[in-house]
C-alpha cells in the first residue's frame, strides 16, 4: 500500500472516533461552536487529503458533509437530530470505504448518491430532510446511520462482532460439503463493509502514537540493564552454580533481544528527512536559475532516531552546497556538453553494518588548484604544506573551519561555516565524510554513519594500568609480538616505529605515549598491536593488553573533560568502573597519521598565526602605481597616508627621503622596486630596461606631489610611493590567482578590480632598507 | 530579618569551607576513579555514581592547597550543575550551618590569586572563619587540558 495512503488511514481512523464523539456531542448540545469547528476542520482535511490521494468517493461525500457544516457553521441554521443522523451516515460510509481501501485496495462498490443527496437537501432546506429519513438512507444497505436515533449504540459496529462468528463459522461448524455451499453464499451475502470493518481495524490498532521521550528513557533503560547483565555474567564467570549460569545464559539472550528491539522502535526511513529536500532543492534552483533534477533511492534505510536528527542539518547543507556551488548554471552546462539539467541524486543503503548516504551530482566539480590559493591565502595552510599534498588532500581542505572557495556570499551558502560544521556534526555521531571530486563531472559526497549511537560493540584495553574501550568499528585486527619479534618486527624509519603488515608499511603509535601516561611504552617481554582504521589509513596502535569485546554504553564525557579530542565518551563496565572510549580518529591525528591539514588542531593553529603576524587581510588600502596597476597594502599595517610637495624630497645617497615627523623616513617607490625586482629574478638573460623606467622617475617627474603610504612594518616606518591613493574597503579577499611577479603575495578581485596584493616586507628586503626611519634624537 | 544561608560545610588543608546547601546533590565517601589522561590537572578522574558517569574534581588544586598526602581519603560532595551532577573532592565534611547575614563579611582586598574569583566571602564564626565558595568560579576554565 502506498505510503501516502497508509498514513492517510492511520490517520483519518483516528479522527473518526473524535468525530462520532463529537457529533453526539453537537446533537446534545447544537451551541458547542468549538466541536463543530472541529468536526468541519477534520472533515476538510479528510476531503482535501482524499482528493489529493485520487479517492473520489470518499471525497465527494466529504465533500457534500463539508457544504453543509458550513452553512451550520454561518449560523444559518441549527445542528439537528437529522443533521446528527446523516453526520453519522457520513462518518460511517468514510468508514467504510476505508475498510475497502486498506482490504481490496480501492473505494469499493458502495454506493453513496442517496446519502450525498440527503446531505444536500439538508443543506438546501436548512436543516429538515423532506423525504423521510429512515426511508431513503436505509435502502442503503451499508450505511447503518439509516438508524433512526443516532445513540451511542449506533456506533459501535455490532456488525463486527457478528461477522467474526461468520467468518468463523465455515471452517469450525460446517464440516458437510452440502452446507458449505450454502455458506459462501451467505457470505458474499455479508456486505463489504464487514468484511473490511475487522480489518480496517488492523491498520489503525496495529499503530499507536508514542511520546518520543518514553523512547528515550526506554533506550536509557536498556542501556542500563546491559550494563547490569555484563555485570551478573562477569559475576557469573566466577560461579560453579549451573542452574545460575543457565539463568544467566538466558538473561543474557533476553536482555540482547530486549535491546534489539527497544532499538528498533527508534528507527526511522532517512526519507523522513529527504522528503523536505525536493521543495529546498526547486526552490534554490530557481534563485540561482539552474535547473536541477533531483532523485532519491533507498529512502526506506532507517537510522536511529537520534541519529537522523544529527544528521538533518549536515545533509541539508550538502544538498544546499551542491545546487549552489555544484550544478553549474544551464548555459555554462551546455558549453561544457552536458545536458542543461543538473542532476542531484541521493542514496542510502547499508553497508558494513552502517548506513551509506551518498550525495552526488554532476556539476563543476572541485578545482584542486583554487582549493590550495584558497587556503593558502586564508592562511590554513603555509605554500609548503601545499606543495606536498594530493589532489585529494587539497579537496578535503574544505573541511577546515573558515574555508569557502566560493567567490561571493549568496543567501544559500558562501559563508565559510559549512563543511567543516558537516564534517564535525557527523564525527560527533561516530560518522565519517568522504568527499570525491572530478573537476568538471561532479562532485560525490560520502557518509557513513553508525545505525545507532547509544550501544555498540567495543574493544576493551589496558594502557598504564587503566582500562580504555576502543569501538568496534574502526578495529581492523590484533596482532601479538613476543621476544625477538619485538626487536625484528618493529622497525624504525628515522626514528618512527613501523610494522611490516603483509608488505605494506603501517606506522606504530603508542598509546601510552598518546596518552601521556607516564608508564613504559610497551609492556614488557610482548607487545600488543591493535590495528585501527583512520580515514583512509591504518596504524597500529601499541597497548598494555587485550581484553574482550563487549557491548558497551556509549556516555558523554561531561564539559571539563570535552576539550580533550583523545576520547569520545565514557562508558560503565562490567566490573561497574568507568572506562574511557578512544576516539579512534583523533589519536591518529595527534599521532600524524591522519594528515594534519584537518580538525581543529590546524584551525587553532591558522587562527594564531594570523594573530602574531597581526596580518588582517580584510580591511585594505587600495592605491595606483605608476603603470596604471592597482595594489593592495594590508591597513592594519599603515601608519598615516601622507602628500609631500615634490621639493621636499632630499636625498641621501642613493636614497630618497624626507624629514617627516621629526625624523627621516625612507621612501620607496612601490612600481620601481617592483621592476627592479622583476628584473633580478629572471635573471642576466633579460637585462633590458622596461621602456618605462626612464620616462618617469621617481613617480614625481611631472607631479607636483608625490602620494606616500606611511608603512609601520617590523624595522620601522617605510614611506611607500605610489601614484594615487583611491580608497579603503572592507573585502571578503576572493583569491583568483597567485601572484606573477616577486614583492606581491598574490593577485585578487578587490571590488571588482584586479588587485595585487603587495608583500611589502619584500619589497623592503629586496631595498635593502633596514632600519626605516629613525628620529632626530636618536640619530643624535 | 536578615537573610539566613544554609551552608554545607567542608575542610581542606586546615581550612574551612562553605558552599550553598542548595546545589549539594549528595555526600559520598571515596570511590575508585579511572584516570583521564590529558585532562586538567584538577580533574582527578570519573566515578560511576550508579550508572551516571560523574567528573570528580580535586578542591585542594582548584584553590591551590597542597595535595594531600598518600593515604589520605578525600570525600565526595556531589553538587548539581546545567552539565550534569559533578563532584568535589573534599578533606572531610561538616555540618550543615544556617548562618544570618551579620556575621558575613567580603573578602578583603589584599586576598589574590585564583581564590579571588572562587571566595566570595567569609562568615565570621566565633572559632574561626568559615570561607563561602562559589560554585560557578569553582567550575570554570577547567574545560581545556593543561
Amino acid at each position: 500500500m502506498n505510503e501516502v495512503i497508509r498514513e492517510f488511514l492511520l490517520e483519518t481512523h483516528e479522527n473518526l472516533a473524535q468525530l462520532d464523539s463529537d457529533l453526539i456531542a453537537l446533537e446534545d448540545d447544537p451551541t458547542e461552536r468549538e466541536t463543530l469547528a472541529r468536526v468541519f476542520r477534520t472533515l476538510h482535511s479528510i476531503k482535501g487529503t482524499a482528493g489529493f490521494v485520487g479517492l473520489a468517493k470518499l471525497e465527494s461525500v466529504a465533500h457534500a458533509a463539508e457544504s453543509l457544516l458550513s452553512r451550520l457553521r454561518a449560523g444559518d441554521f441549527r445542528f439537528n437530530r437529522a443533521i446528527a443522523t446523516a453526520m453519522l451516515g457520513v462518518v460511517d460510509a468514510i468508514r467504510q470505504i476505508l475498510g475497502s481501501i486498506e482490504s481490496i485496495g480501492d473505494e469499493g462498490t458502495g454506493d453513496y448518491h442517496a446519502l450525498i443527496a440527503k446531505l444536500e437537501r439538508l443543506r438546501t432546506a436548512g436543516g429538515i430532510d423532506e423525504v423521510e429519513p429512515s426511508g431513503t438512507v436505509s435502502s442503503q444497505s451499508t450505511v447503518r446511520a439509516a438508524a433512526p436515533k443516532s445513540n451511542l449504540s449506533t456506533i459501535s459496529p455490532p456488525p463486527a462482532a457478528k461477522n467474526l462468528s461468520t467468518i468463523g463459522t465455515p471452517s469450525q461448524f460446517v464440516p458437510k460439503p452440502a452446507q458449505s455451499t450454502v455458506e459462501p453464499s451467505k457470505q458474499v451475502e455479508v456486505p463489504v463493509t464487514e468484511v473490511a470493518e475487522p480489518r480496517a481495524s488492523t491498520v489503525a490498532d496495529s499503530t499507536i502514537r508514542v511520546d518520543v521521550g518514553l523512547l528515550d528513557k526506554l533506550m536509557n533503560l536498556v542501556g542500563e540493564m546491559v550494563i547490569a547483565r555484563n555485570q551478573v555474567m562477569q559475576y557469573s564467570s566466577t560461579l560453579e552454580d549451573n542452574a545460575f549460569v543457565g539463568t544467566v545464559q538466558r538473561l543474557n539472550l533476553l536482555t540482547t533481544e530486549l535491546q534489539v528491539n527497544v532499538m528498533k522502535t527508534r528507527m526511522q526511513p532517512i526519507g523522513n528527512v529527504w522528503s523536505k529536500f525536493p521543495r529546498i532543492v526547486r526552490d534554490m534552483a530557481i534563485g540561482c536559475g539552474k535547473k536541477v533534477r533531483y532523485e532519491m533511492e533507498g529512502q526506506e534505510t532507517e537510522l536511529d532516531k537520534t541519529i537522523i536528527e544529527a544528521i538533518r542539518d549536515p545533509l541539508t547543507h550538502m544538498v544546499r552546497n551542491a545546487v549552489d556551488h555544484g550544478i553549474e548554471k544551464p548555459d555554462i552546462r551546455a558549453r561544457h556538453g552536458k545536458p542543461p539539467e543538473g542532476k542531484l541524486h541521493l542514496h542510502a543503503f547499508h553497508e558494513g553494518g552502517k548506513v551509506i548516504i551518498e550525495i552526488v551530482d554532476d556539476g563543476g566539480g572541485i578545482d584542486p588548484q583554487r582549493v590550495r590559493s584558497k587556503a593558502i591565502a586564508s592562511k590554513l595552510i603555509t605554500v609548503e604544506e601545499s606543495s606536498r599534498m594530493t589532489d585529494r588532500e587539497l579537496i578535503n581542505l574544505v573541511f577546515l573551519p573558515g574555508f569557502s572557495t566560493t567567490d561571493k556570499v549568496t543567501n544559500f551558502s558562501g559563508r565559510g561555516v559549512g563543511m567543516d560544521v558537516v564534517r564535525t556534526n557527523i564525527e560527533k555521531i561516530g560518522g565519517t565524510v568522504e568527499i570525491d571530486s572530478r573537476l568538471g563531472h561532479g562532485t560525490q559526497v560520502k557518509l557513513k554513519i553508525p545505525l545507532t549511537l547509544a550501544i555498540i560493540p567495543a574493544l576493551t584495553i589496558t594502557s598504564g594500568g587503566d582500562r580504555y574501550a576502543i569501538p568496534q568499528v574502526n578495529l581492523v585486527e590484533l596482532l601479538r609480538l613476543e621476544g625477538d619479534q619485538i626487536e625484528n618486527r618493529i622497525e624504525q624509519i628515522h626514528g618512527f616505529p613501523v610494522y611490516r603488515l603483509r608488505g605494506n608499511l603501517m606506522p606504530i603509535v603508542y598509546l601510552n605515549e598518546q596518552l601521556r601516561i607516564d608508564a613504559p611504552k610497551h609492556a614488557p617481554g610482548e607487545v600488543n598491536i591493535v590495528v585501527l582504521q583512520a580515514d583512509d589509513r591504518q596504524f597500529g596502535l601499541v597497548v598494555d593488553a587485550i581484553h574482550d569485546t563487549e557491548e558497551i554504553v556509549v556516555k558523554p564525557l561531561q564539559k571539563h573533560l570535552k576539550g580533550i579530542d583523545a576520547f569520545a565518551g565514557a562508558t560503565i563496565m562490567g566490573d561497574g568502573r568507568v572506562a574511557l572510549i578512544l576516539d579512534v580518529l583523533s589519536i591518529a591525528q595527534g599521532a600524524n597519521v591522519v594528515s594534519r591539514t584537518r580538525g581543529r588542531a590546524l584551525a587553532d593553529k591558522a587562527t594564531v598565526a594570523v594573530d602574531e603576524t597581526a596580518v588582517e587581510m580584510h580591511s585594505l588600502l587600495i592605491c595606483t602605481i605608476e603603470g596604471g596597476g592597482r595594489i593592495a597594502i594590508p591597513l592594519a599595517m599603515v601608519a598615516r597616508l601622507e602628500e609631500f610637495p615634490v621639493y621636499l624630497v632630499e636625498r641621501a645617497g642613493s636614497r630618497r627621503v624626507v624629514q617627516y615627523r621629526g625624523a627621516i623616513l625612507h621612501l620607496l617607490d612601490v612600481a620601481k622596486e617592483l621592476r627592479k625586482m622583476q628584473r633580478r629574478s629572471e635573471g642576466a638573460s633579460r637585462r633590458r630596461k622596461p621602456p618605462t623606467d626612464n620616462a618617469v622617475t621617481f613617480g614625481m617627474g611631472d607631479v607636483p606631489t608625490t602620494h606616500v603610504v606611511v608603512y609601520a612594518g617590523a624595522g620601522g616606518q617605510i614611506g611607500l610611493v605610489v601614484e594615487r591613493i583611491l580608497d579603503i574597503v572592507e573585502d571578503d579577499v576572493a583569491i583568483q590567482s597567485q601572484a606573477n611577479r616577486p614583492g606581491v603575495s598574490f593577485t585578487a578581485v578587490v571590488h571588482g578590480r584586479v588587485t595585487e596584493f603587495l608583500d611589502v616586507e619584500e619589497l623592503i628586503a629586496a631595498a635593502k632598507l633596514t632600519a626605516g626611519s629613525h628620529t632626530a634624537k636618536e640619530l643624535a | 530579618m536578615t537573610a539566613q544561608r544554609q551552608l554545607c560545610t567542608f575542610a581542606l588543608a586546615d581550612q574551612y569551607f562553605g558552599l550553598d546547601v542548595l546545589h549539594v546533590q549528595e555526600i559520598i565517601r571515596f570511590q575508585d576513579m579511572t584516570r583521564v589522561p590529558l585532562a586538567h590537572r584538577d580533574v582527578t578522574g570519573l566515578i560511576n555514581l550508579r550508572g551516571q558517569i560523574v567528573t570528580a574534581i580535586d578542591l585542594r588544586r582548584r584553590l591551590d592547597l597542597p595535595d594531600r598526602l598518600p593515604g589520605e581519603q578525600p570525600v565526595n560532595i556531589v553538587v548539581q550543575t546545567d552539565d550534569g551532577a559533578v563532584s568535589l573532592l573534599v578533606d572531610e565534611i561538616g555540618d550543615v550551618l544556617q548562618l544570618g547575614e551579620l556575621s558575613y563579611e567580603r573578602p578583603p582586598d589584599t586576598l589574590r590569586g585564583i581564590a579571588r574569583d572562587m571566595i566570595t566571602g567569609a562568615y565570621k564564626l566565633e572559632q574561626r572563619l568559615l570561607l563561602v565558595l562559589d560554585l560557578d568560579a569553582l567550575l570554570g576554565n577547567i574545560a581545556l587540558p593543561n
